[in-house]
C-alpha cells in the first residue's frame, strides 16, 4: 500500500481566551490537541463526537481556513504549513468541502450555473463553453438537469441544494471532500438520497472523504474507518464495522448507547451519562473524560491515557486496555 | 368516559398569495390520545405535523384557517373556545415544549420568573409556595442545585439545561397533555439521552399525556406506545410502536424504515424516489402514489379512504384492501 | 448504480422548471412610476414646454396692470394667483411669485435641479458609503477599526452645520450640494452595509470561497455587495427624500442653490410668507413636487428591491 493521500500527525490548534490589544491572554482553549490520523485514497474516514469537541476547528484546519497551533498535515506528501502560492492554490483545488447547511452554502444572489463554476474559474484556465460542459456534466453526475444551471438556489428544495454543493465541490476534480455534516440538515428520506449519491460517486471517481458528523449509524454506514473525538482528542479510531460490534472506550460505548434504537425492543447497553461536556478551556487533569467516565480507575484522574493499538488497525486512547 | 384528547377529522388550510394558493397542511388528520399515553407523530418537514401541534393549542398563523373537524379536550369542544378561554387551557392543561431552547426562554429574565409564572398564573401558587413549587420542579428536571441556579438567567446555562428548563416550565402548570415538537433536534446525542430519559420519568411520575413529533424513528422507538405517520398533511398510517416497526403497512412507512442507516451494517440505504409533494399542487389520488413501489392503478385515480385493519391499526392506502381480495 | 443516478435525474423532473416569464412588467407600480416620468420629462423638456422664462418677469397684459395697479403699463404683475382664480389667467396657470415669474416654468426648471441634486448626490453617498461599509465589514482589523471610527465620528456630525461650513468654503452652487449630501450622508450606508456584511461573512458561501482561494476583491464583488444591494436600495430610496429636503434646507439658508435659479426648496423657503399672507399657492406647489418625488422614490424602491431579490421576484 502506497503512502496516504492525507496524513494528519499530532495537529493542535489553541486559541487564546480573553486576549485584547491591551489585556494579556488569559488561557488557551485547547479546540484541537494533538491528534493523528491518516486517510488513503478512495477511502472515507468518519469523525463523531458532539459539539465542541473539536471536529468543525479540525476541518477547518484541513480546508486550510484556520493555521494549526503545531502539528502537520501531509496531503500526497506534502507539508501544507509549507505550501506558497500556486502550491498552496493546487491544495485548495484538490481539498473541497461540502458544509451542512445547504441554504446557507449557496448564494442567493447566483445563479446555480456560476456558483458550481466558481472552482472551475478560480483554479483554472478555461475557456467559458468549457466551463459550461463541464457545470452540465457535473449536474448530471449529482442526479440534476444540466438545464437548470439558470435557475437561482432558492428554487431547489434543501436536498437537491445538498447535490448542487456536492457537484459544486467536485468541479475541480477534487481528491479530498470534507463533508462536515452534509446530511443532518436533511430529512429522512432526503438522507437516503444524499448517503447513496455520496457513496456513488466515491465509487466512480475515487474521491476521499472525511465525513464528520454527529450522527453514529449514518458516519458508521459510510466510511470504512471511524474515528471518535472527544474535547479535542481522538479516544478511539478503528473500523467501522468492528466499532459498531464492539466499541473500546467508554466515551464511544456511551456514543453508542445514545444513539437511538433502531426498533422498539433494541437491547442496548444502558449508559448514561452524567453531566455534559465539561469547557474545552478548562479539561480535567488527566484523561478528560474521566469526570463522566462510568469506569473510572484512580489512575485516569492523574495520567493522560494515549493514542496505542490494542489490535491491528485499531486504537484506543483508555486505561481499561493498556 | 372520552379519551382526554381527540381531534377528529381535522383540516387547515394556508391561504397565500392573495388567496390564489390553498396550502392543505392538514387534511383530515384523526387521533386520539389517553392519560399517560406518548403519541408519536412523525414524518418528514412540511408534511404538517408542526400545524397540527399549532392547531390543538389554536396558534395557527393568520394566514391559516381550521376548516373543519373537531378538536375535544376530556369532551370539551377546543375549537368553540374563545382566544380568552384558550388561553386557560394553553400551559394549564395543554403544555407545548419546542424545538429550540434558546429562543422559547426570555433572555431578560431569571430561571425562576419562568418557571413561576404558569404555576403563579394557573395554579395561584404565591409567596413562599411558589417558591418551593418552583424548586420543586427544578429538580425534577435534574437541575443540579436548583436554589443556586434559580437566580440564573438562561444564557448561564448549557444547552441540555435550557431544554430540560423548558421542560420544568411545561410542567408548572400541571397539564394533562405536553405537546413536544422535535425538542431534541439541537441536542447532542448522549444530552438527548439524557432528556429523553428525563421525559419519560416525568410522566410516569405525573401521568401525563404527551406528544411526540419528531422525524427521528428512533426517537419513537424509544419514547412511543402508538405513533401516526404522517405524509402530505394526512396521517398514512396509525399503530401500535411494535407495529410500526415490525409490520409497517403502508409503503411509505416501510420506505422511511428502510431508508435509515442501521449500526453496524453496510446494506444500501432504500431511496425513495423523487421529492416530497408540493401541498398546494397534490398530485391526484393518492399523495404517495408518484414516489410509491406498490402504486396499482386504483391509487392514481382515487384516493384511499382510511382503512381499520386486524389489530387497531389504520392506514390510508389501497394496498391491505386489495391483498385481502386477492387472497380470498 | 446507474439506476439511483437515473431516478436522481427523475428528482429534477419533478422540480419547477424554469420559468423565465413576464409577468413582473405587470408589478411595477405604475403610479409612481408615471410620477417620476413626468416630473423627469418636465425637467428635461423645460426649455421646449416652459411657457416663460424661469429668470424674469412675465410681461402682464395691459389690463392686468390695470386691475392690480390702476395702471396701463407696468413691468411685471407679482403674485398672480393661479387660473381658476377670478384674477388668474391661463397664461400663467399656476400664477406668479414675488417677482412676477411664472411658478409653473420655475417648477418645471427646478425640477432639473432639484432631481439632480437628490438623485446624484445619494447615488455618491449610496457609492461611497457601500465600499466603505464592505471594506470594513469583510477586511476587518484595521480597516474595521478606522473606517468605523470615522463613520461614528461622522453621524455625530451635526449634518447642516457642516453642510453650511462646505459651502462657505466653496460657494454656494449646485454641484456644491451634491458634493454636501455624497460627504454627508455615506456614513449612514457604511454603517447599515457593515453590519450586513459581517453576518454574510460568516455565511458558508462566502467561507466556500475562501476556501477556495478566491481572491478578495473578487469576493467582495461576487458575493457580498449583490447580497447588500437589498439594504442599500431601501435606504437610497428614503434618502432621497431626506436629499431633497436637505437641498431646500440649504437653499433657505443661503447656501444652496443661487437664486435666481429656482430649486423646490427654495421656492418653498422664499415663499414661506405668502403662505401667511393666504397666497397659500406659491409654496404648496413646490411643496406638492417634493412629495410626489420622495414618495415616489419611496415606492420605486420598495419595487426594485424585490425585483433585484431572486428569491421574491418569481412569486
Amino acid at each position: 500500500m502506497g503512502e496516504p493521500l492525507l496524513e494528519v500527525r499530532d495537529l493542535k490548534k489553541h486559541f487564546p481566551v480573553g486576549s485584547s490589544l491591551l489585556g494579556g491572554v488569559q488561557g488557551w482553549v485547547k479546540a484541537v490537541d494533538g491528534i493523528s490520523f491518516t486517510i488513503d485514497s478512495g477511502e472515507t474516514l468518519g469523525l463523531v463526537g458532539e459539539s465542541g469537541c473539536g471536529k468543525t476547528t479540525t476541518s477547518k484546519l484541513i480546508l486550510a481556513a484556520e493555521e494549526a497551533t503545531s502539528g502537520a498535515i501531509e496531503f500526497e506528501g506534502r507539508n501544507l504549513a509549507e505550501l506558497r502560492g500556486r502550491e498552496l492554490m493546487d491544495y485548495r483545488r484538490k481539498v473541497q468541502v461540502v458544509f451542512q447547511d445547504p441554504y446557507s452554502s449557496l448564494s442567493p444572489r447566483m445563479r446555480v450555473g456560476d456558483i458550481i463554476a466558481e472552482p472551475i474559474e478560480t483554479h483554472e484556465q478555461v475557456s467559458r463553453h468549457e466551463v459550461r460542459s463541464r457545470v452540465a456534466q457535473l449536474l448530471e453526475l449529482v442526479g440534476l438537469r444540466p438545464d437548470m444551471s439558470r435557475l437561482f438556489p432558492h428554487e431547489f428544495s434543501g436536498g437537491q441544494r445538498q447535490r448542487l454543493a456536492i457537484a459544486r465541490a467536485l468541479s475541480t476534480n477534487a481528491r479530498l471532500i470534507v463533508l462536515d455534516e452534509p446530511v443532518s440538515a436533511l430529512d429522512v428520506s432526503i438522507r437516503a438520497h444524499i448517503i447513496s449519491l455520496l457513496e456513488e460517486i466515491q465509487a466512480r471517481l475515487a474521491v476521499s472523504y472525511l465525513f464528520i458528523a454527529h450522527d453514529l449509524a449514518a458516519v458508521a454506514h459510510v466510511s470504512q474507518r471511524t474515528a471518535v473525538m472527544y474535547l479535542g482528542k481522538l479516544v478511539e479510531v478503528a473500523d467501522s464495522l468492528e466499532l459498531c460490534a464492539s466499541p473500546l472506550h467508554p466515551y464511544t460505548k456511551a456514543l453508542f448507547a445514545a444513539s437511538l434504537p433502531s426498533h422498539p425492543d433494541e437491547a442496548r447497553e444502558e449508559i448514561v451519562l452524567s453531566g455534559e461536556v465539561p469547557s474545552a478551556l478548562n479539561p480535567p487533569r488527566g484523561c478528560s473524560f474521566h469526570p463522566r467516565c462510568p469506569f473510572v480507575m484512580p489512575r485516569c484522574s492523574e495520567q493522560e491515557p494515549s493514542l496505542s493499538e490494542v489490535s491491528p488497525g485499531r486504537r484506543v486512547a483508555c486505561h481499561l486496555y493498556s | 368516559m372520552p379519551p382526554l384528547l381527540r381531534v377528529d377529522d381535522l383540516r387547515a388550510y394556508y391561504f397565500g398569495f392573495r388567496g390564489t394558493r390553498v396550502v392543505k397542511a392538514i387534511d383530515g388528520v384523526s387521533f386520539s390520545l389517553e392519560a399517560g399515553e406518548t403519541f408519536g407523530l412523525v414524518g418528514e418537514s412540511g408534511c404538517g405535523k408542526t400545524s397540527t401541534c399549532h392547531a390543538i393549542v389554536r396558534l395557527l398563523p393568520p394566514s391559516a384557517r381550521i376548516v373543519s373537524g373537531r378538536i375535544e379536550l376530556e369532551g370539551e369542544d377546543l375549537l368553540g373556545k374563545s382566544q380568552t378561554e384558550m388561553r386557560q387551557i394553553r400551559g394549564r392543561r395543554i403544555a407545548t415544549i419546542l424545538q429550540d431552547p434558546m429562543a422559547s426562554l426570555d433572555p431578560l429574565f431569571s430561571i425562576y420568573d419562568q418557571v413561576a409564572e404558569p404555576a403563579y398564573y394557573h395554579r395561584a401558587f404565591r409567596g413562599r409556595r411558589l417558591r418551593q413549587r418552583v424548586k420543586e420542579l427544578l429538580s425534577a428536571v435534574r437541575i443540579p442545585s436548583p436554589e443556586r441556579r434559580m437566580k440564573d438567567l438562561p444564557h448561564q446555562m448549557s444547552g441540555g439545561m435550557r431544554q430540560r428548563i423548558v421542560g420544568a416550565i411545561a410542567l408548572a402548570g400541571g397539564p394533562q397533555v405536553i405537546i413536544a415538537d422535535e425538542p431534541t433536534t439541537n441536542l447532542d446525542v448522549t444530552i438527548q439521552l439524557q432528556y429523553l430519559n428525563l421525559l419519560k420519568d416525568l410522566q410516569r411520575a405525573s401521568g401525563v399525556a404527551l406528544i411526540f413529533v419528531t422525524h427521528n424513528l428512533g426517537i419513537v422507538a424509544k419514547m412511543c406506545d402508538k405513533v401516526g405517520v404522517m405524509y402530505a398533511g394526512k396521517i398514512v398510517e396509525m399503530q401500535s410502536v411494535r407495529g410500526l416497526f415490525y409490520n409497517p403497512r403502508h409503503p411509505y412507512t416501510r420506505a422511511l424504515l428502510d431508508s435509515i442507516p442501521k449500526l453496524g451494517t453496510k446494506d444500501p440505504l432504500y431511496v425513495i424516489p423523487g421529492q416530497p409533494p408540493d401541498l398546494s399542487r397534490l398530485p391526484a389520488g393518492c399523495s404517495f402514489q408518484p414516489r410509491c413501489q406498490s402504486a396499482m392503478e386504483r391509487c392514481r385515480v382515487e384516493e384511499p379512504s382510511e382503512q381499520h385493519l386486524d389489530d387497531a391499526a389504520t392506514t390510508r392506502c389501497w394496498l391491505p384492501l386489495h391483498e385481502a381480495t386477492t387472497r380470498g | 448504480m446507474a439506476t439511483i443516478l437515473g431516478r436522481a435525474t427523475e428528482i429534477g423532473g419533478v422540480s419547477r422548471a424554469a420559468r423565465r416569464s413576464y409577468s413582473w412588467v405587470r408589478e411595477i407600480p405604475l403610479v409612481p412610476l408615471l410620477l417620476v416620468t413626468v416630473l423627469v420629462l418636465a425637467a428635461v423638456l423645460a426649455p421646449v414646454l416652459a411657457p416663460h422664462s424661469h429668470l424674469d418677469p412675465v410681461k402682464p397684459t395691459p389690463g392686468q396692470c390695470q386691475a392690480k395697479y390702476g395702471m396701463a403699463d407696468c413691468p411685471y404683475v407679482d403674485n398672480m394667483p393661479p387660473f381658476w382664480f377670478s384674477q388668474g389667467t391661463f397664461a400663467t396657470p399656476l400664477g406668479t411669485d414675488y417677482l412676477g415669474r411664472d411658478l409653473l416654468s420655475r417648477l418645471m426648471y427646478g425640477a432639473r435641479i432639484s432631481l439632480v441634486v437628490a438623485l446624484t448626490g445619494t447615488l455618491f453617498a449610496g457609492a461611497i458609503g457601500t465600499l466603505l461599509g464592505v471594506l470594513a465589514g469583510y477586511m476587518g482589523k484595521w480597516w474595521d477599526q478606522i473606517i468605523m471610527r470615522v463613520t461614528d465620528a461622522w453621524l455625530t456630525l451635526p449634518s447642516l452645520v457642516f453642510a453650511i461650513l462646505l459651502s462657505s468654503v466653496r460657494g454656494p452652487g449646485v454641484w456644491n450640494i451634491v458634493l454636501i449630501l455624497a460627504l454627508v450622508f455615506w456614513s449612514r450606508y457604511s454603517r447599515a452595509v457593515r453590519g450586513e456584511v459581517l453576518a454574510l461573512r460568516e455565511r458558508e458561501f462566502v467561507r466556500l470561497a475562501e476556501i477556495n482561494g478566491v481572491g478578495k476583491l473578487k469576493i467582495i464583488r461576487r458575493h457580498l455587495i449583490p447580497n447588500v444591494m437589498n439594504t442599500v436600495m431601501v435606504l437610497f430610496s428614503l434618502q432621497v427624500g431626506v436629499a431633497v429636503i436637505i437641498e431646500a434646507s440649504l437653499s433657505f439658508l443661503g447656501v444652496g442653490v443661487p437664486p435666481p435659479e429656482p430649486s423646490w426648496g427654495l421656492m418653498m423657503a422664499q415663499e414661506r410668507e405668502s403662505l401667511m399672507q393666504g397666497k397659500w399657492w406659491l409654496a404648496v406647489f413646490p411643496g406638492i413636487c417634493i412629495t410626489m418625488l420622495v414618495l415616489s422614490a419611496n415606492m420605486l424602491g420598495d419595487w426594485l428591491r424585490v425585483r433585484l431579490d431572486p428569491q421574491l421576484r418569481n412569486r
